[in-house]
């Protein structure tokens, strides 16, 4: 079912639509379970999962021990036997003891198993900086996960594409990364439908349309570019397009924006050195390279560990770092 | 006699929770002074730590890890080592790693997001780790070389009762044990890992017996005694500097207490548990038990301890002062120790950062 213009809609922040997905789709499917630190009475550290606990019990929404690889690992094999695990990772920047149990394990268990074994497995994280947090809070690292084969990497933008893209998530056979954009989690708000629904995965999402420039982005950059791209209104006409879907990547979409605008920009948090701004920008030089105009622009995080929150602000994008960039682009 | 040969589920007590010495029990031999700077400590420890939580509400400073009710591990523990000895810290000894000389302006500014406030040159304290159970195979790790190098140096490394659950505990006590590092594994076990109880990390009867897996001495004490834990992390760093025999060198010590308040600043701890318990907690508060015995003993009269209260009242003001008062970090600090030579590649980032800074200016940018 997908949603339209006159269902009943809920006016929700985005980790609200992800605590609303999460209990669409439990009501709905009783072999999904929620797993992790503090998920169940607490609630969730950011109250994603607030409530479950008390609606399904503790059978489906596990306090379980602090242990990564444990949940992970743990996950997979509930998941091989037949339930439908959403484990939560706490903060992205504490998944690599559990890095092991995805890309060796989850990732290749149907490969493995010549399909014998599934793992339909959702991990969620909340990543990326922003929030004046801690070390190791603040960290997006997609691009790991992208890099392994088997896995689905899967981050929303809106509370609409939240509640939807999760559902998706949970629903689909393999297994999924669900990265959460926290630092908006309740910075805007918007109508996601009451009912249950899918946005499918693997496709990108044109925020606003433009013709002289097609900025690339994800999470909550997608957010920054938006309002950069507003700024430049009058002057360039930029089409945003929020990936949504890191892997697999939506090369149609990707490819259909840069040959109407022959000029492309990737804006993402991360390190530049690795990111998928690269990837972006080589599957538009092997799909449409006669079509290209300027060098594509990599507006991204820097090469260097993410900094305390004090110089945070610095390091990540934001309107004037992407309105020069994008200028760049189209200057060429 | 040695505290730490005893089964793992016998906790080690010394002052009853009035602060009068149990029957049987021995109080270590600590001079006047000693007794006195460990009060001083831990009254500064809870000082320091509500002032920092009202910095956190006022805005100014991030999120904090608020450590009150362990002042008695924290400090205890940090005076039975010997200068030269090291600390591995997770992220809440603010009281241990003061007594390893690193001040409490540099505690602030660490937590206020800047990572100068974490380097504690010259300190024999290891960075905090923010990730659970990591530092522990780092403690080993440290120690291990110390003994390679033939040093006599002992190693405590302080984590949680959830870091317990990590492979990181695990893979990190058996080294030491196969190795047989001068290590002290010191469990802050303070009931809560965040809103998971004790009880959900794990099925042992202690944290203490733990140890047994690992081939070494597991000790409980009571956490919240600051005399008790002195005792068997003393006991603990004799027998890792000079052990007896084929005795194994590391010690695991399970420290029994309680956090009074939050996991952080960004927790809400009525959500998951109940003031009745913690209520029943604060009855065992570390600073009364030693305050009672110090004034029973004579060491302490109002006098002294108003002088006290006054002297850190004034230490924590001027901590807050040079901590606020600290030039901000250059942004520049951001590409700065990422590797001993920078690249090409990331000095040319900084380049267009600089000229990014030029165009816009800072208010711009920090919009």
């Amino acid at each position: 079912m997908s949603a339209n213009d006159t269902t009943e809609t809920d006016d929700l922040t985005l980790v609200q639509a992800v605590r609303d997905g999460l209990y669409g789709e439990m009501d709905r499917d009783d072999e999904v379970i929620v797993m992790g630190e503090d998920v169940g009475k607490n609630g969730g550290v950011f109250r994603a999962t607030e409530g479950l606990y008390e609606e399904f019990g503790n059978d489906r929404v596990i306090d379980t021990p602090l242990a990564e690889s444990g949940i992970v690992g743990t996950a997979i094999g509930m998941a091989a036997y037949g339930l439908k695990p959403v484990p939560e990772i706490q903060f992205m920047g504490f998944i690599y003891p559990a890095f092991d149990q995805i890309v060796s394990h989850a990732a290749r268990i149907r490969t493995r198993s010549r399909g014998r074994f599934t793992c339909p497995m959702v991990v969620r994280a909340p990543y990326g900086g922003g929030i004046r947090a801690p070390e190791h809070h603040s960290e997006s690292k997609e691009a790991f996960f992208v890099h392994e084969p088997g896995l689905k990497v899967v981050v929303p933008s809106t509370p609409r594409d939240a509640k939807g893209l999760l559902a998706a998530s949970i629903r689909d056979p393999d297994p999924v990364v669900f990265l959460e954009p926290k630092l908006i989690y309740r910075a805007f708000r918007g109508d996601v439908p009451t009912e249950p629904y899918t946005t499918p995965l693997g496709e990108a999402a044109v925020r606003r349309e433009g013709s002289d420039v097609s900025v690339f982005t994800w999470g909550a950059m997608a957010q920054q570019t938006v309002e950069a791209a507003d700024q430049l209104a009058g002057e360039i006409d930029v089409e945003v397009v929020d990936l949504r879907t890191l892997s697999p990547l939506d090369t149609d979409a990707i490819v259909e924006s840069f040959k109407k605008t022959g000029r492309a920009a990737v804006v993402h948090e991360a390190p530049k050195t690795g990111g998928l701004a690269g990837e972006i920008t080589a599957t538009i030089q092997e799909e449409a390279l006669l079509y290209q105009e300027a060098p594509i622009k990599r507006i991204t995080g820097f090469d260097t560990p993410f900094p305390l929150y004090a110089l945070e602000d610095y390091y990540l994008p934001e309107p004037a770092r992407i309105k020069d960039g994008i200028r760049e682009v189209v200057e060429f | 006699m040695s505290t730490l040969q005893r089964d793992p589920d016998t906790r080690v007590e010394i002052l009853d929770e009035d602060g009068r010495v149990r029957d049987g029990a021995t109080v270590p031999d600590l001079d006047e002074a000693q007794l006195v700077e460990m009060y001083r400590e831990m009254r500064l420890g809870r000082h320091f730590d509500q002032r920092a939580v009202s910095l956190q509400r006022q805005g100014r400073m991030g999120t904090f890890p608020p450590m009150s009710g362990q002042e008695g591990a924290q400090v205890g523990s940090a005076h039975a080592l010997r200068n030269d000895d090291w600390i591995i810290p997770s992220y809440r000894e603010h009281a241990a790693v003061y007594g390893k000389d690193v001040g409490l302006a540099e505690t602030l500014q660490y937590w206020m997001g800047d990572e100068r406030g974490n380097q504690m040159d010259g300190k024999p304290v290891f960075p905090a780790a923010v990730p659970i159970a990591t530092q522990i195979p780092h403690a080993t790790g440290l120690a291990w070389a110390s003994k390679l190098k033939d040093e006599d140096r002992v190693f405590l490394c302080y984590f949680g009762d959830g870091a317990t659950s990590e492979g990181d505990f695990h893979e990190g006590l058996n080294f030491a044990g196969v190795f047989d590092t001068p290590s002290i594994f010191f469990c802050n076990n303070n009931q809560w890992a965040i809103s998971v109880p004790r009880e959900r990390q794990t099925a042992s009867q202690t944290i203490a017996q733990k140890a047994t897996a690992y081939g070494f001495d597991g000790v409980q004490v009571d956490g919240m005694d600051p005399l008790a834990v002195y005792k068997v992390t003393r006991d603990a760093v004799e027998k890792a500097r000079n052990p007896d025999g084929d005795a194994p060198r590391p010690t695991l010590i399970e420290a029994v207490q309680y956090r009074f308040g939050a996991h952080t600043t960004a927790d809400d701890p009525s959500v998951y548990r109940d003031d009745e318990e913690v209520e029943q907690w604060k009855d065992r508060d570390p600073i009364d038990r030693l305050e009672k015995y110090l004034r029973a003993e004579g060491i302490l009269d109002d006098e002294r301890i108003e002088t006290i209260t006054d002297e850190i009242e004034d230490e924590v003001a001027e901590a807050i002062e040079a901590a606020e008062s600290t030039e901000r970090p250059d942004p520049a600090g951001i590409f700065q120790h990422v590797f001993d030579q920078q690249p090409a590649r990331i000095a040319n980032q900084q380049a267009a950062f600089e000229r990014l800074r030029d165009r816009h200016g800072d208010e711009e940018l920090l919009e």
